[in-house]
């Protein structure tokens, strides 16, 4: 089972003493978002759609859009469409904002550009880092949104894990931070395991970021193709230009 | 060509520019402005991003127009009407990171051409209402800039504007009720969206258009100034009757930034397609979040071309005013000493007696809104602040060379400091670099006037 060891480990514990919100000095994990990586974008819409798409919508992207990533129409209509009468319609939730203010306290956010705003290193590590917590009303917690409204979805994959807090040690003495106090670590232990491993639970939340964030630019695939050939023209509009200056200015001296 | 009979044997094309010259000074003003406007041949690097600006500022009049034709401005539909320019809209995810990138690369042109103006003494006599005009098409810019970055209705969009707004608020005895006029609303509101869009695309356009006709047309009264900072007006070729170091600017010029033009779109080209956000620097991560009234960022940054002024703001605490009583007190002092009427002295030790006034009765709230608006106005007192008796950087002293690299170095730091969470620390080097910042517009009339200066030559290098 992965350690997660997180940097400012201090202000962590602080911070998740707090009511509100998070540790901003957690440290997050680094991944490599690869939208070209079809099978995996595609496996990342199935988890979207299963487990994401109940509470949250993505009211900004249609159906077929996912075309774009390999899906055929009928893949779509029979894998992934549950409240959706055509394929073109937006991916919107049949719970209302108001239904979710009475039941949640608050809105789930729209996914739609999610990955734009939070990046993929912070839902990635967030979406790993769940842990019971009795003291919260959703029974989890979480190392880098401290308390959050939503509970662990997918805890039946990962499993239940509880945080553990130990003094760091070297040759049995405890280490001290700048506060003189022994700096600790955090570990999330686990108490049951969910049906996935952790390698295999780690590649479904990277599947599912990867997805989230070729979602909240469709266009990106498209506009990286188009920026080869814009630059390649304009390497060849700056020679001709050049040689173009040169023979104008041949006889300023 | 223009006159001579028209007979049938003319080219139609010939023909029709005729009919158009005789009654719209058309070949004239292709002349006064292009093929017989005499420019110094010497110009270097820094002299591409006058063009470029104006090329820029085509690119966002252009690209902004097909925005317009599918934003909504209203809080309900504003951010997913971005969305659905950068989803559905065919090309429209490229006319938006074009508009988004091209507000970006504005200020970075117009920073480096004002650079430019301070290297080479462009602001000096007799280029005074040049600068003047340009500086107001810097105001316009940030003007355009601030009511531009509401429409996305994003949460930096929402709280920046909730920022600035208030920072009105702050003037004393008028300034709730100006903050309420400026929003229409007690909040940033749709009513505020709806207003800052008229600004943004009909109001401050047309000034800025204007501006810059202004801008260009009191430049060509004068002529343009060059890297040694000398007149090639001084210097008439006897056998041509045209400036001995001028270059018409058609085709010279025209070529040269056509040239410029095509490194600058490669460049352009490299963020707008490879790098749209610039790692959340000309687009903020933080904007991705639509809009919440409810929910207060912890950080909250304006866009990186207003956060060394932004930074002004906040290093403005009530230590620094005793810096400000301090520089108050040592400029009475010498107002007291210097030479001259006892008309100007009574005047400028009155100066001093309001400041040192205004340190008591107002705080330092309103002294960051003070001190951050002086550090963007400042720049237009530039004309009359230098003293130097040449023009060009190239032939000013190590004192000019050494104020305007910290000035530089200040300038940079205030805009990094301005986008980053404050401390202790942070605040303390911001503070430095304000007094650095003000200490080289403020001190210019005296170090300019002791500096060593060289002769320059007296044709172009």
């Amino acid at each position: 089972m992965t350690k997660i060891l997180l940097a400012a480990v201090a202000a962590a514990l602080a911070a998740s003493a707090a009511p509100a919100r998070a540790a901003e000095g957690a440290r997050l994990d680094a991944i490599e978002v690869n939208v070209h990586n079809i099978a995996s974008l595609q496996s990342g819409a199935r988890t979207f759609v299963n487990y994401c798409l109940n509470c949250h919508s993505a009211s900004l992207v249609r159906y077929n859009t996912l075309l774009a990533i390999g899906l055929t129409d009928d893949q779509i209509r029979d894998n992934l469409m549950f409240t959706a009468e055509k394929i073109g319609m937006p991916m919107a939730i049949a719970m209302t904002p108001v239904d979710a203010k009475e039941w949640f306290a608050t809105v789930p956010p729209d996914l739609s550009v999610i990955a734009r705003a939070r990046g993929a290193d912070w839902l990635y590590t967030y979406m790993r880092t769940f842990y019971r917590d009795a003291s919260s009303p959703t029974g989890w917690n979480n190392l880098v949104y401290t308390r959050p409204v939503m509970p662990h979805i997918l805890w039946q994959l990962q499993g239940e894990r509880i945080l553990k807090e130990e003094e760091m040690r070297r040759d049995g003495k405890p280490i001290l931070g700048a506060d003189g106090r022994p700096v600790k670590v955090i570990r999330l232990e686990m108490l049951r395991p969910g049906s996935q491993s952790t390698a295999e639970y780690d590649k479904t939340v990277y599947d599912l970021v990867n997805f989230l964030a070729w979602m909240g630019e469709p266009t990106q695939l498209e506009r990286r193709r188009v920026g080869i050939w814009v630059l390649f023209a304009l390497v060849v509009l700056v020679f001709l230009t050049y040689f173009l200056k040169r023979a104008y200015w041949k006889d300023v001296h | 060509m223009a006159n001579g009979a028209t007979t049938r044997n003319q080219h139609w094309a010939l023909r029709l520019f005729e009919w158009v010259d005789a009654r719209f000074p058309l070949s004239q003003l292709w002349k006064e402005h292009l093929s017989e406007y005499y420019a110094p041949k010497s110009f270097n690097f820094w002299y591409y991003f006058g063009s470029l600006a104006l090329l820029v500022l085509v690119l966002q009049i252009v690209t902004g127009i097909f925005l317009t034709m599918n934003y909504k401005p209203d809080a309900t539909l504003a951010f997913a009407s971005v969305e659905y320019i950068m989803r559905e809209v065919p090309w429209g995810w490229l006319i938006r990171y074009l508009h988004s990138t091209g507000a970006s690369a504005f200020f970075i042109c117009v920073y480096l051409h004002m650079f430019r103006a301070l290297l080479y003494g462009s602001y000096r006599k007799p280029r005074e209402l040049t600068w003047l005009f340009g500086f107001f098409i810097f105001l316009s810019l940030m003007a355009e800039g601030f009511f531009g970055y509401l429409l996305p209705w994003g949460q930096m969009s929402f709280w920046g504007a909730q920022v600035i707004v208030n920072l009105f608020g702050a003037i004393p005895f008028v300034g709730e009720d100006l903050a309420i006029w400026i929003r229409g609303d007690y909040v940033v509101s749709d009513a505020t969206l709806n207003r800052f869009f008229a600004l943004h695309v009909i109001a401050v356009p047309l000034v800025l258009v204007g501006l810059v006709a202004a801008h260009i047309l009191a430049l060509h009264e004068t002529g343009s100034n060059n890297p040694d900072g000398i007149e090639i007006k001084a210097r008439i070729d006897p056998k041509t009757g045209h400036p001995a170091d001028g270059i018409p600017f058609h085709p010279y010029y025209t070529v040269k930034d056509l040239f410029g033009t095509m490194v600058f779109l490669l460049v352009f080209s490299v963020i707008v397609f490879f790098a749209p956000a610039f790692g959340g620097v000309f687009l903020e991560d933080n904007n991705f979040f639509p809009a919440d009234p409810l929910k207060t960022p912890p950080h909250i940054a304006p866009v990186w071309y207003f956060t060394p002024y932004y930074s002004v703001l906040r290093a403005t605490t009530d230590e620094l005013k005793w810096v400000i009583g301090i520089a108050v007190v040592v400029f009475m002092i010498w107002a007291l000493l210097r030479r001259g009427s006892n008309t100007t002295r009574m005047v400028l030790l009155g100066t001093g007696v309001v400041l040192i006034a205004g340190l008591f009765v107002l705080d330092a709230k309103v002294w960051g809104v003070l001190l951050m608006g002086g550090s963007v106005v400042i720049f237009a007192f530039l004309p009359w602040l230098d003293r130097s008796p040449v023009k060009s950087i190239r032939y000013k002293g190590w004192m000019y060379k050494l104020a305007l690299f910290l000035f530089v170095v200040a300038f940079v730091v205030l805009g990094y400091l301005g986008m980053q969470v404050p401390n202790t620390l942070l605040t303390r080097i911001a503070q430095v670099a304000t007094i650095v910042y003000f200490a080289f517009f403020l001190l210019m009339p005296w170090y300019t006037a002791i500096d060593k200066t060289k002769q320059p030559p007296e044709r172009v290098t």
